[in-house]
C-alpha cells in the first residue's frame, strides 16, 4: 500500500552520499532560505505576489522571465566549470573527481539548461519587455496566456534543480537519444526529468509563440506596416512563426518516448518494429530550427544596437527582413546535418549538406549589412555595441567552422568530436549569449529607469570575450587531435595541456560573470547618479524608447502613430517626438490573475508525479489544472479602468521630470521645454 | 473568411460586449493554435507513415479493422459538427434555448463517438492486440487515441458552454468561446477524417 502511495520515491533518492551533489542541494536551499527571509524580513510577500507573481504585465513579466534566465545561467555555467575542471584534472590514468555517472548527468544538464531554461526564458523575456513597445502596443494579445508560459518555463526549470536533491537527472545528453533513453538502459528518474522539464516548458514556448506572433501581426501601431517594424520585431515574429512550427514537434517526439518508457509501447526500441533513428530525425526536426529560435532574436538585437550607436539607418532594411525569412524557411531543410553518420545514401546527406551551407549565405547578408550599417556612421562605443562588434568577428568564426561540418564526408571524421563542441559554442555564446547582453544592457535603462554602470560592464566584456577564446580555441585543435566529446577518462596525456587552457578559460568567464553581477548591484547602489530621466538614454530611433523609464502600465497614453521604420527618430526629426496629445482617455488594462502561477505550480506537481509515478497524485495535478482553466474560462470581468485623469497625472509628472533633465536630451530640447505643465 | 466568421458576434444593444477587435484577435490566434495541433498531429501521422507496416510478427490492420464500425464512429462525429453548425446559426440569431438544445445533441453524439472508439480500444487490448505489441500498433493507438483525447477535451469545453451559456446567457465573452470551440471540432473532423483514409482505409487495402 505504502509503496503504491509513494510511487519509487524512497529516502535513498536523496543522494546524501555524494558530496557535490549535497553541497550543491544545500547551497541552493540555503540561497532559497536566505532570500525567503529577506523576503519575510522586509514583509515584502504581499508585494511580491500582488505586483510581480500574478502580475500580466508584459514588462514584469519579461523581467520575470530574465531573472529565471540569469540564475539557470548561473546553474549551467557551474555545470560547464565541474566539467573543465574535471577533464583538466583526469589525466594521466587519474580519475578525476567525478564519477562517469556523475559526469553524464552535469554534461546532460548542462546542455538542457542552457538552451530550454538559459537561452528560451533570455529571448522570451527580451521580447516581452521590448517588442510591445516597439510595435505602440499597450500590451501582448494573451496577457494571461503570457503568465500562464512564464511559469510553465519556470515548472520546467525547478524540476531540472529538484532533479539534484531527489534522484539524479539524465545521463543521456541534452537531446536524448534512443534507445540509450529507453527503460530497458535508462531505468533511473534521470530521463524522466529531462522529459517533464522539456515537455512542460515546451508547451510553454508553444504559448509563448502563439501570442507573440498574434500581437505582431494584429496590435501594430496605426502607419507601422510590416515593412515598418523594427528589425527586432521582424527577428521575433520569425522566431515564434519557428516556435508554434517546431515545438509541437518536439512535443510530439517526447510524447512517444513517454509512452515507450511508461507504457512500454515500441516506438523507438530496438525490437517490435521500433526505430532508434525515427527519433532523431523527429529530434532534430524541432532541434535546428530550436537552434534559430534562439539565434534570430539575437540577430535581431545586433540589428537595433548597430544601428541606434551608429547614429544611421540600419543599412540594407529589406534584405535583413528577407534574410531572417529565408533563415527560418531553410532551417527545417538542414535537420539530417545532425547526424549525417546515420548512414543515408550519399544524395540524401549531399542534399542536406547543400542546404546547410545555404544559411551561410542569408547570413553573410546580415553580417555585411551590420558592418555598413557601421561604416562612415559616428559610432558610440556603449556596452551594447561592445558585444554587437566582438559577436560579429566572433560568429564569424565559428560560422565558418559551420560550414566545413556540413561537408558529409568532412562530417564523419570530425563527428562527435570536440571540433563540433567548439563549433557550437562558438555560434550559439557570441550568436545568442552575446546578443542577449546586448538587449540586457540596451533595454535594461528601459525596464528600471537607470542604466548599468559601464567601468565595471568593460571589465566583464573583456573577460567574458577573452575567456571564451581561451575555453573554445583549444577545443578545435582537441577535434583535430581525434579527441571525442563527453568524455569523463582519457588516455592520451597530449590532449592535457590544451584542456588545461580551457579550464583557464573557463576561469576568466567566471570573473566575467562576477564583474557582471558587481556592476548589477554597483549600478543598483548608485541608482540616482545613473538614472535615465529622459527615457531614450542611447538617442533612441524606435518606438520603445518614447515611453518614460520604466514606461507606466500602459506604455502609450495615446498610441503613436507610425510613418517611417525608425518611427521615433522621424518623430525627432520632426519635432513631434514628446508632442502633449490634446486629451487623455480612459485606459483598460488586464487586471492580474493568479491562475498562471496555479496552472504552472500543478504543472511542476504533475511532472514531479509523474517521475516518481506518484500517479494519484498526478491525477489530482492534472484535474486541478483542468479545473484551474475552466474557473479563469468563468471569469468575464478581466480589465481594470485607468481613467484619463489618472493619465494626465502620470503624463504630466513625466514631463516635468523630462524638462528638468532636457539638457540630457539629443534633440528636441526647445520643444520639450515649452510643453512643460502648468504646476 | 476568419474576419466574417468573427464578425457573427452580435449582442443585444445596452448589453456588456467585447471589444471587436478582441474577439477577432482571440479567433485568430486560435487559428494559430490549430495550426500548431495540425504540427503534433502531423508528427504522429509521419510516425505512423513510418513505423505503421512494422508487424514483428503481430496482426496487421487488415486483420483488425472493421470498415462499418470505423464509418459508425465517423456518422456519429461528423454529425455532431453538423448539429454543431446548426447551434451556431442559433447563435447569430440569440436564440438561447436553441443553442443549448443544440449544444446537447452535438455533445451526445460526439460522446456516442467516444464510447465507440473506448469500445474499439477496449476490444483490441483484451483480445491481446494492445499498443506493446509492435509498432504498428503503438503507432495506431497513439494517433487514434490522440485525436480521441482531443475530443474527449472538446466534449469538456462544449459541457462547460452549455453551463455558461445557461448562466450567463449569450455574452460576447460565450459568443466568442462558442465561435473557438465550433473550430476546434470542426478541426477534429478533418483530422478524423485523415485518420479514416490513412489508417483504416489504406490498412484494409494493404496485406
Amino acid at each position: 500500500m505504502l509503496a503504491n502511495v509513494f510511487g519509487r520515491l524512497t529516502l535513498s533518492a536523496i543522494p546524501y552520499h555524494n558530496l557535490i551533489t549535497i553541497t550543491a542541494v544545500g547551497g541552493a536551499v540555503l540561497l532559497a532560505l536566505v532570500i525567503a527571509g529577506l523576503i519575510t524580513y522586509y514583509r515584502l510577500w504581499s508585494y511580491l505576489y500582488k505586483e510581480w507573481l500574478t502580475s500580466l504585465d508584459h514588462k514584469k513579466i519579461g523581467i520575470m522571465y530574465i531573472i529565471l534566465a540569469l540564475i539557470m545561467l548561473l546553474r549551467g555555467f557551474a555545470d560547464a566549470m565541474l566539467m573543465r575542471g574535471q577533464q583538466s584534472l583526469a589525466s594521466g590514468g587519474s580519475a578525476g573527481y567525478l564519477t562517469p555517472e556523475h559526469f553524464n548527468q552535469i554534461f546532460s544538464a548542462h546542455g538542457s539548461i542552457m538552451i530550454i531554461f538559459m537561452a528560451m526564458p533570455f529571448l522570451v523575456g527580451l521580447m516581452n519587455v521590448a517588442v510591445p513597445q516597439q510595435i505602440g502596443a499597450r500590451d501582448v494579445a494573451y496577457p494571461f496566456l503570457n503568465s500562464v508560459s512564464l511559469w510553465l518555463t519556470t515548472a520546467g526549470a525547478l524540476l531540472v534543480m529538484v532533479s539534484l536533491g531527489f534522484g539524479e537527472f539524465s545521463r543521456a545528453g541534452w537531446s536524448g537519444y534512443t534507445p540509450l533513453t529507453e527503460l530497458e538502459y535508462s531505468p533511473g528518474t534521470g530521463v524522466d526529468y529531462w522529459i517533464w522539464a522539456f515537455q512542460i516548458a515546451g508547451i510553454g514556448s508553444t504559448l509563448t509563440g502563439i501570442n507573440f506572433l498574434v500581437t505582431i501581426l494584429k496590435m501594430r501601431a496605426p502607419g507601422m506596416k510590416l515593412m515598418r517594424m523594427p528589425l527586432f520585431s521582424w527577428a521575433t515574429l520569425f522566431t515564434n512563426v519557428l516556435m508554434v512550427w517546431a515545438f509541437p514537434v518536439l512535443t510530439a517526439a517526447l510524447a512517444l518516448l513517454t509512452l515507450d518508457r511508461y507504457l512500454g509501447m515500441h516506438f523507438f526500441t530496438n525490437g517490435h518494429g521500433g526505430n532508434m533513428m525515427m527519433y532523431v530525425n523527429l529530434f532534430w526536426t524541432w532541434g535546428h530550427p530550436e537552434v534559430y529560435i534562439v539565434i534570430l532574436p539575437a540577430f535581431g538585437i545586433f540589428s537595433e544596437v548597430a544601428a541606434t550607436f551608429s547614429g544611421k539607418r540600419l543599412f540594407g532594411y529589406k534584405s535583413m527582413v528577407f534574410a531572417i525569412g529565408v533563415i527560418t524557411l531553410l532551417s527545417f531543410s538542414v535537420w539530417v546535418h545532425h547526424f549525417f553518420t546515420m548512414g543515408a545514401s550519399p544524395n540524401v546527406n549531399i542534399f542536406f549538406g547543400i542546404t546547410t551551407m545555404m544559411i551561410a549565405i542569408p547570413t553573410g547578408v546580415k553580417t555585411f549589412n551590420w558592418l555598413f550599417t557601421m561604416y562612415r556612421g559616428r559610432v558610440r562605443f556603449g556596452l551594447p555595441m561592445y558585444w554587437t562588434i566582438a559577436f560579429i568577428v566572433t560568429f564569424a568564426l565559428g560560422g565558418s567552422a559551420g560550414v566545413m561540418l556540413s561537408i558529409p564526408p568532412a562530417d564523419y571524421v570530425l563527428h562527435n568530436s570536440l571540433f563540433l563542441i567548439a563549433h557550437f559554442h562558438n555560434v550559439l555564446i557570441p550568436g545568442s549569449l552575446f546578443g542577449f547582453f546586448a538587449g540586457y544592457y540596451y533595454w535594461f535603462p528601459k525596464a528600471f529607469g537607470f542604466r548599468l554602470k559601464e567601468s565595471w560592464g568593460i571589465a566583464a566584456f573583456w573577460c567574458w570575450l577573452i575567456g571564451f577564446y581561451l575555453a573554445f580555441i583549444p577545443l578545435y585543435v582537441l577535434g583535430f587531435m581525434g579527441m571525442p566529446r563527453r568524455l569523463v577518462t582519457y588516455p592520451n596525456p597530449e590532449w592535457h595541456p590544451w584542456l588545461l587552457i580551457a579550464a583557464g578559460g573557463a576561469v576568466v568567464i567566471a570573473l566575467g560573470i562576477l564583474f557582471q553581477g558587481i556592476q548589477l548591484f554597483i549600478s543598483i547602489k548608485e541608482r540616482r547618479a545613473l538614472s535615465d530621466p529622459t527615457g531614450d538614454p542611447w538617442d533612441g530611433r524606435t518606438l520603445e524608447w518614447q515611453t518614460s523609464s520604466p514606461p507606466p502600465p500602459y506604455n502609450f497614453p495615446n498610441i503613436p502613430v507610425v510613418r517611417d521604420v525608425d518611427a521615433f527618430m522621424d518623430m525627432k526629426e520632426r519635432g513631434v517626438a514628446y508632442q502633449r496629445p490634446a486629451e487623455y482617455h480612459d485606459i483598460e488594462m488586464p487586471k492580474n490573475a493568479p491562475h498562471g502561477l496555479i496552472i504552472g505550480g500543478l504543472a511542476f506537481v504533475f511532472g514531479f508525479a509523474m517521475i516518481w509515478y506518484l500517479f494519484w497524485l498526478a491525477i489530482l495535478a492534472a484535474l486541478g489544472i483542468i479545473f484551474t482553466v475552466i474557473a479563469r474560462s468563468f471569469a468575464d470581468d478581466l480589465h481594470y479602468i485607468i481613467p484619463a485623469a489618472e493619465v494626465e497625472r502620470i503624463e504630466n509628472a513625466r514631463y516635468r521630470q523630462l524638462a528638468a533633465a532636457a539638457d540630457k536630451l539629443q534633440r528636441d530640447r526647445q520643444a520639450v521645454l515649452q510643453l512643460v505643465p502648468e504646476r | 473568411m476568419m474576419n466574417s466568421e468573427a464578425s457573427i458576434i452580435v449582442t443585444a444593444p445596452g448589453e456588456e460586449r467585447e471589444h471587436p477587435d478582441t474577439v477577432d484577435i482571440q479567433a485568430f490566434g486560435f487559428w494559430i493554435y490549430l495550426m500548431s495541433d495540425l504540427i503534433l498531429f502531423a508528427t504522429l501521422f509521419a510516425t505512423f507513415g513510418v513505423l505503421g507496416r512494422n508487424y514483428a510478427g503481430g496482426p496487421t490492420g487488415k486483420d483488425l479493422f472493421d470498415l462499418s464500425y470505423t464509418l459508425g464512429e465517423t456518422l456519429f462525429l461528423l454529425f455532431s459538427s453538423a448539429i454543431y453548425g446548426l447551434a451556431m446559426v442559433a447563435v447569430i440569431r440569440g436564440r438561447k434555448n436553441w443553442v443549448l438544445l443544440g449544444l446537447a445533441i452535438a455533445f451526445l453524439l460526439g460522446a456516442g463517438f467516444v464510447a465507440m472508439e473506448v469500445h474499439e480500444f477496449y476490444g483490441l487490448v483484451a483480445a491481446g492486440h494492445g499498443p506493446e505489441v509492435s509498432a504498428f500498433l503503438s503507432s495506431f493507438f497513439t494517433l487514434v487515441g490522440t485525436h480521441g483525447t482531443h475530443v474527449t477535451f472538446g466534449l469538456l469545453w462544449m459541457a462547460v458552454m452549455m453551463v455558461q451559456v445557461a448562466l450567463k446567457g449569450l455574452t460576447s465573452p460565450v459568443q466568442s468561446r462558442l465561435l473557438r470551440l465550433s473550430m476546434f471540432w470542426h478541426f477534429l473532423d478533418i483530422v478524423w477524417i485523415a485518420i479514416f483514409s490513412i489508417v483504416y482505409l489504406t490498412g484494409v487495402l494493404h496485406v
